[in-house]
């Protein structure tokens, strides 16, 4: 099983290859397509997965591994 | 001249024409193929193209040719050359029209093309129609926003799909993992047309390709004819895909607010699916296609970027008179759709729109309030 999870900047993850989506008790949440987008700023209407909400609040995120600065 | 007997998947009824250049053009398609009057174009000089009937109307005849053709007519028209010619020239001053209406491109920092077009996405200040018909549309406003949208969405991607064999690359491979699920991953019952074409039954519309070519305006027409002038020009790629990455990135929120509508107006969970899987699907989307599709374009061909641009600001721009149009009309009391005449007949079916229950309805009103 191969699949990749991409951050997108200001935007969602976007889920691609042969994955699978679950509840924490297994079962299966339909994914509707081949490629998904899973909501990363936490304001979708329609969690796990991304409606475009982050752009309404302004939503940043960067597209790699964030590094706290020092405190 | 093979005729498909399902007339929902084309070819469409030839539309009544609406001024001299249209006339022609309509009267000749009834023959066999023969050349056009050479000074048939020279009606468009000076016109305003967007909002002129006659010239949309007939770059619309001469672009349907190469999309699902029309009842009755010979398919050789699609090349005839006469017919290419005038469409040349009615194209020509379309795209003057549309490149002075999206007006200067600003300068691409960096490469840096997501970004630009998310920009250029934040700064359209287009009338708020999709608020509109989430909260006040009557449902006879609510159809009639729908015949509009019925000319693009029962072709849906096909225009943009123009640009698959003309790119190589990420580009590539970017707009085929959108249209693969704007096709409904090839599955007919949840490719994205078939999907609208739920909702115009469910609404008490008519389902035929094409069905109101005759209803829509000049201005719902040019929105049509900006994705074929875009999808049938090789250099015009880059605003192709511009345009879809436009239409991409404005799509979630709108489409949630139209299925909203929709419920307040009562209609049932089949009517809306059109719009709700356009929530998630274009939240996929719009990703792929600023950041993989447009961003994937401008690195392979960096001197694209401003087409692609152009692309993006030409769709917002006429979405813009679209919505203006629209509610320009119904603020006055008015249709948005063309006036009824003996020439253009529109025509309803009777059914009863089907209607969600009462318990049904009250669930998904509490949705309203998130």
């Amino acid at each position: 099983m191969t699949s990749t999870i991409t951050p997108y900047e200001d935007g969602p993850l976007i889920v691609r290859g042969d994955f699978e989506l679950r509840t924490p008790d297994g079962t299966p949440i339909a994914p509707g397509r081949a490629t998904i987008a899973l909501c990363r700023c936490g304001r979708s209407a329609i969690k796990p997965f991304c409606d475009g909400t982050h752009k309404v609040i302004n939503f940043r995120a960067g597209a790699d591994r964030d590094t706290p600065k020092p405190r | 001249m093979v005729e498909s007997g399902d007339r929902r998947y084309g070819p469409a009824p030839l539309p009544q024409p609406r001024g001299p250049v249209s006339a022609a053009l309509h009267d000749a398609l009834t023959s066999a193929p023969h050349d056009l009057p050479a000074d048939l174009a020279s009606e468009f000089d000076g016109v305003d193209p967007i909002d002129n009937e006659d010239l949309q109307l007939t770059l619309f005849l001469c672009y349907e040719l190469h999309y699902r053709g029309w009842r009755g007519v010979d398919d050789r028209w699609e090349w005839q050359p006469s017919l290419i010619a005038l469409r040349s020239r009615a194209e020509a001053v379309f795209e003057v029209a549309v490149r002075a209406l999206a007006g200067p491109q600003p300068p691409l920092l960096d490469g840096r093309m997501a970004s630009a077009l998310a920009a250029a996405v934040a700064a359209d200040d287009g009338p708020a129609l999709s608020a509109y018909l989430q909260q006040r549309a009557t449902h006879e406003q609510f159809r009639e926003f729908v015949m509009h949208r019925s000319i693009y969405h029962l072709r849906e991607a096909d225009p943009h799909s123009w640009a698959l064999p003309r790119l190589g690359g990420p580009a590539k491979a970017a707009l085929v993992e959108i249209q693969v699920d704007e096709y409904g991953g090839g599955r007919l019952d949840r490719m994205h047309a078939e999907l609208f074409r739920v909702t115009l039954e469910r609404l008490g519309l008519d389902n035929g390709y094409g069905a109101y070519l005759d209803a829509v305006p000049a201005v719902t027409l040019a929105g049509n004819n900006l994705m074929s002038l875009f999808g049938l020009h090789r250099r015009l790629r880059g605003a192709l895909l511009g345009h879809l990455a436009a239409y991409e990135m404005t799509s979630s929120l709108p489409n949630r607010r139209y299925g909203r509508g929709l419920r307040r107006l009562g209609l049932d969970k089949a009517a809306t699916r059109f719009y709700d899987e356009h929530v998630e699907a274009d939240a996929v989307h719009e990703q792929i296609a600023a950041h993989d599709m447009c961003g994937g374009l401008v690195r392979v061909e960096p001197h694209l970027a401003a087409d692609v641009l152009f692309g993006a600001s030409a769709a917002l721009a006429l979405d813009r008179l679209f919505a203006a149009w629209t509610l320009d009309s119904w603020q006055a009391g008015r249709s948005s759709l063309r006036p009824r005449g003996p020439g253009a007949p529109i025509t309803l079916h009777v059914d009863e729109p089907h209607r969600a229950t009462g318990s049904e309805t009250a669930s998904l009103m509490t949705g309203l309030a998130c």
